[in-house]
């Protein structure tokens, strides 16, 4: 059974016609041909899939994408549109905050999520809110260091 | 000339498609017609193939279906011994061994093809521990279920006991880790007898691939190409068991004639694929009364799982490592890597010294008890210095000092201060606080003669296009392999950054240097390209291209004149070994190393006696590195391998049945979050390696070495319980609390 879907990714209107029990993740790698968010687990634990769904943050991999029709849905290829590079991008290229890259789309939607919330986080609240991304590679300092760099609470 | 490129930190080189989404990882390919595979693995830990079973439910006449049967060269993963099979064709010796592959366009029919084939075995009686595999009632492998073993003898230990003050004894144990890569590994394939065999993957070792291969379907290595995609983290998880799955994606490509991606899911991944090996170390250390070391007595075994693979050099270099980096003139080491019926254990970060540093580091502290001395004093007392000899009979000729970096740890950590500040407010409160320390070594580049063996070579070449182009089979795995090859590029030329360009890992594109593996890349290869790029620099002025001084952009205009005038440039270096270097395979004896990287980790910890969790509250990292390269990579790396350390000390176990991994998810593997990591403090000494790529020495696996002994010290600081196996979980300190409780009601 496939059904009628309608989804605003990115700011570009999507209809596509899949399953309805399709994993929102599949459906932004394979209908949409949006490969930059991950999957990482599968069952809700790693992050790496995290998007933004009408400005909330889920786990791509554990929505039907039924539920989220009519959404309007944030993919770290937003954060690339205009070729130049947005604050919180460049803080993690100069913090050192992305090293295999395979979490960071998760991270930086995850970080987006947390300074729209709370623009001025401290490094407590940071490491709250990326506590539900995981990385095996930077033993996340620098990612902290680089959401609190980009939030401008060092100036 | 000044210095502008290496030591700055510059932007990581292919950073911009990490940070946009566009990197392309192999999960991202697709491609016409293209199958999607998967595989069927054993459910018993051995036995042997009785019949299958393709039970109804799905069309089998539309599924390519690949057994042993199919292989059309050799149905063995090429790497030390020729034991592990691409597919079972009789008997499996493991759980989730491969014995099928099956492929089918759509996925959902393919995960229910999964669930319905049926292997029926005979069983064979199993192995699980290490020391059910040494007494070989069932022998499992071989004659003896012993993969390797080394003794490795300094002086004469018989003659330490007599006049030893005190002989002290102990067993250490460490468990399995996963390497937890976030991207799962995978390839895509596609194969014909025509063309040959392309694969594409996720992977550490390209030429490792191609070589099993090329033994898979007896093509010549022309035949067979092996690419890398941005790989999404290994830690050594992606050094050995790709060869695997880019056989089984290429063997389904090969009978279906279609593209093949072949993808693990979080659960098989963790399931099938290599961990760090389980180990076991005894000591029996003699010291005088003053505290210095006489003799070390020790006995290490990992558990290697069902199938050599790189058993023996992962006990290798965890026996040379297995000492410490202690002066003391009368060493054994016996070490012996076992089989048991389990996936079998690889490559992880550290590569055996972990384990075996774990060992010597939590021993120390116990001699230094039983002669009354502080574990500082101890070490001090003991510690190598320049022109000492390690275990191997290696002279230390480069400058070291040990004890100072050691001091300048302690310090940074507010060590004194702590122990007495802990000591008086502890005795008040359930929630103890401790402080503990590691110091240990870790050695550089392949083991004795590997770097001999491997012959690696590099590519650097000036373009057509004016382009400059580094070529080299080292991946980028996140650990800044572009980037640290463009820096020294860069420098040596006196080139932009930015006008490096570096060559994708593709086997019909670049020479071999080599696996990406034993912290070799920066201090091995680097100097390659360093040599290569000094060559350049000379051709150039030497055809009046470039003056004597100049600036980068000076370079790039002068190498536009010279490709201009005389054509593109290729260079090729190879390995030299350094002079005065001396290793004995056969006695396990001399320069086991280039060069060694040092360093003491100190932890401090809040155990809850309540609960019996312990916290990390500071961790101090400093270490002598050779030249940093780049200070934010070099510091990423560390602080990286201290969280996967503090993994290995107080999170990670692996929980087995039957050879296999229970906890086979992330839900229940649990590896440190944001919210469970210390602040870390990186502190580096340079001391420049002559033959390091200016200057540099190994970093990568370093800190994989020191945090979970100084972790465990810290806890005995805490609590006045000696504990001698990680994981160490809450449950294992709430334990021993109750039985100390009793004792003393008692």
């Amino acid at each position: 059974m496939r059904r009628p879907i309608t989804v605003t990714v990115n700011g570009i209107r999507h209809s596509v016609t899949v399953p309805p029990m399709k994993r929102l993740l599949d459906v932004l790698r394979e209908d949409l041909g949006l490969t930059g968010t991950k999957e990482g687990c599968g069952e809700g634990e790693c992050g790496a899939c995290s998007v933004l769904v009408n400005d909330e943050l889920v786990n791509s991999c554990l929505v039907p994408v039924l539920q989220v029709d009519g959404a309007y849905i944030c993919t770290v290829e937003e954060l690339a549109k205009e070729g130049e590079l947005r604050p919180l991008q460049k803080a993690f290229a100069e913090a050192g905050g992305a090293q295999c890259g395979i979490c960071t789309p998760g991270m930086l939607a995850a970080a987006t999520y947390l300074l729209n919330k709370n623009p001025h986080p401290t490094r407590e609240e940071i490491r709250e809110g990326l506590s539900g991304n995981l990385c095996r590679c930077t033993g996340y300092a620098k990612i902290v260091e680089a959401v609190y760099k980009a939030s401008g609470s060092e100036a | 000339m000044p210095q502008r490129v290496v030591g700055a930190p510059v932007l990581r080189k292919e950073v911009r498609g990490k940070l946009t989404g566009q990197a392309r990882y192999v999960d991202d390919l697709s491609m016409p017609g293209m199958l999607h595979g998967a595989t069927i693995r054993s459910s018993v830990p051995r036995g042997t193939i009785r019949e299958i079973h393709f039970q109804p439910g799905v069309p089998w006449n539309e599924f390519t279906v690949v057994s042993a049967k199919d292989i059309p060269g050799r149905n063995v993963v090429a790497l030390i011994y020729e034991d592990q099979p691409f597919l079972a064709a009789k008997q499996v010796n493991h759980l989730h061994e491969p014995v099928l592959l099956i492929a089918h366009e759509n996925k959902d029919l393919l995960r229910k093809a999964r669930t319905l084939v049926h292997i029926e075995y005979d069983p064979l009686p199993a192995v699980f521990a290490i020391d059910e595999s040494l007494k070989n009632k069932v022998t499992i492998w071989g004659e003896d279920n012993v993969f390797k073993s080394y003794t490795l003898d300094k002086g004469d230990i018989e003659t330490a006991w007599p006049a030893a003050a005190f002989v002290v004894e102990g067993e250490y144990l460490t468990g399995a880790q996963e390497q937890l890569y976030i991207e799962p590994n995978g390839m895509v394939a596609i194969a014909d007898s025509t063309s040959g065999v392309t694969v594409w993957g996720s992977l550490q070792c390209p030429f490792y691939v191609h070589k099993a291969l090329c033994g898979l379907f007896g093509l010549s290595p022309d035949q067979i190409r092996v690419i890398q995609e941005e790989t999404g983290g290994a830690f050594g998880g992606k050094e050995e068991y790709p060869s695997m799955i880019a056989g089984h994606a290429a063997l389904l490509a090969w009978k279906s004639g279609r593209p093949v991606k072949l993808i693990y899911d979080r659960e098989e991944d963790m399931a099938a694929t290599t961990k760090r090996h389980p180990s076991r170390t005894r000591h029996r250390t003699a010291v005088t009364r003053d505290g210095r070391l006489l003799g070390m007595d020790i006995e290490f075994v990992i558990d290697g799982g069902g199938y050599a693979t790189l058993s023996s050099v992962v006990l290798s270099r965890g026996t040379i490592h297995a000492a410490g980096p202690y002066r003391c003139d009368h060493v054994r080491i016996r070490s012996t890597a076992v089989a048991t019926n389990s996936p079998p254990h690889g490559a992880f970060r550290g590569f055996g010294a972990p384990q075996s540093i774990f060992a010597v580091e939590r021993h120390m502290n116990k001699v230094a008890q039983a002669v009354g001395l502080t574990p500082e004093e101890f070490r001090r007392r003991n510690l190598l210095r320049t022109g000492d000899t390690t275990a191997t009979g290696q002279t230390i000729t480069q400058k070291l000092d040990l004890v100072a970096l050691q001091q300048k740890a302690l310090s940074a950590a507010s060590y004194d201060e702590k122990i007495a500040c802990f000591a008086k407010e502890n005795a008040g409160s359930t929630r103890k606080r401790g402080i503990g320390f590691a110091t240990f070594f870790h050695g550089a580049g392949f083991t004795g003669s590997g770097e001999r063996y491997l012959q690696s070579v590099i590519e650097l070449e000036l373009t057509e296009q004016g382009k400059i182009c580094v070529s080299a089979s080292m991946t980028e795995m996140g650990q800044g392999t572009n980037t640290v090859l463009t820096q020294i590029a860069a420098e040596a030329l006196g080139a932009e950054y930015d006008a490096i360009e570096i060559k994708r890992p593709d086997t019909a594109l670049v020479p071999n240097s080599g696996p990406t593996v034993a912290s070799r890349t920066s201090m091995v290869i680097g100097r390659l390209v360093e040599r290569a790029a000094y060559e350049l620099k000379s051709k150039l002025q030497g055809a009046g291209c470039l003056p004597a001084s100049y600036t980068p952009e000076e370079f790039g205009i002068a190498a536009a004149r010279y490709v201009a005038e005389r054509g593109p440039v290729s260079i090729r270096t190879q390995y030299e070994e350094p002079t005065g270097i001396y290793w004995d395979d056969q006695t396990y004896r001399g320069d086991a190393y280039g060069a060694y990287s040092w360093a003491t980790y100190v932890a401090a910890v809040t155990v809850d006696t309540l609960t019996g969790e312990v916290t990390v509250d500071d961790f101090v990292a400093a270490q002598e590195v050779g030249r940093v390269l780049n200070p934010v990579l070099a510091e990423g790396q560390i602080e990286g391998g201290v969280v996967q350390g503090i993994g290995l000390a107080l999170y990670e176990k692996v929980v087995w049945r039957n050879g296999g991994m229970m906890n086979n998810q992330m839900t229940n593997y649990i590896i440190p979050t944001t919210v469970d990591v210390p602040p870390i403090r990186v502190l580096f000494d340079e001391i420049p390696y002559e033959h390091g790529a200016m200057g540099a020495k190994g970093i990568g696996e370093l800190p994989m070495d020191g945090p979970a002994p100084a972790i465990l010290n810290a806890v005995e600081n805490a609590i006045g319980i000696s504990f001698s196996h990680v994981p160490l979980l809450a449950e294992d300190i709430l334990q021993r609390l109750e039985e100390r409780e009793e004792a003393a009601v008692a």
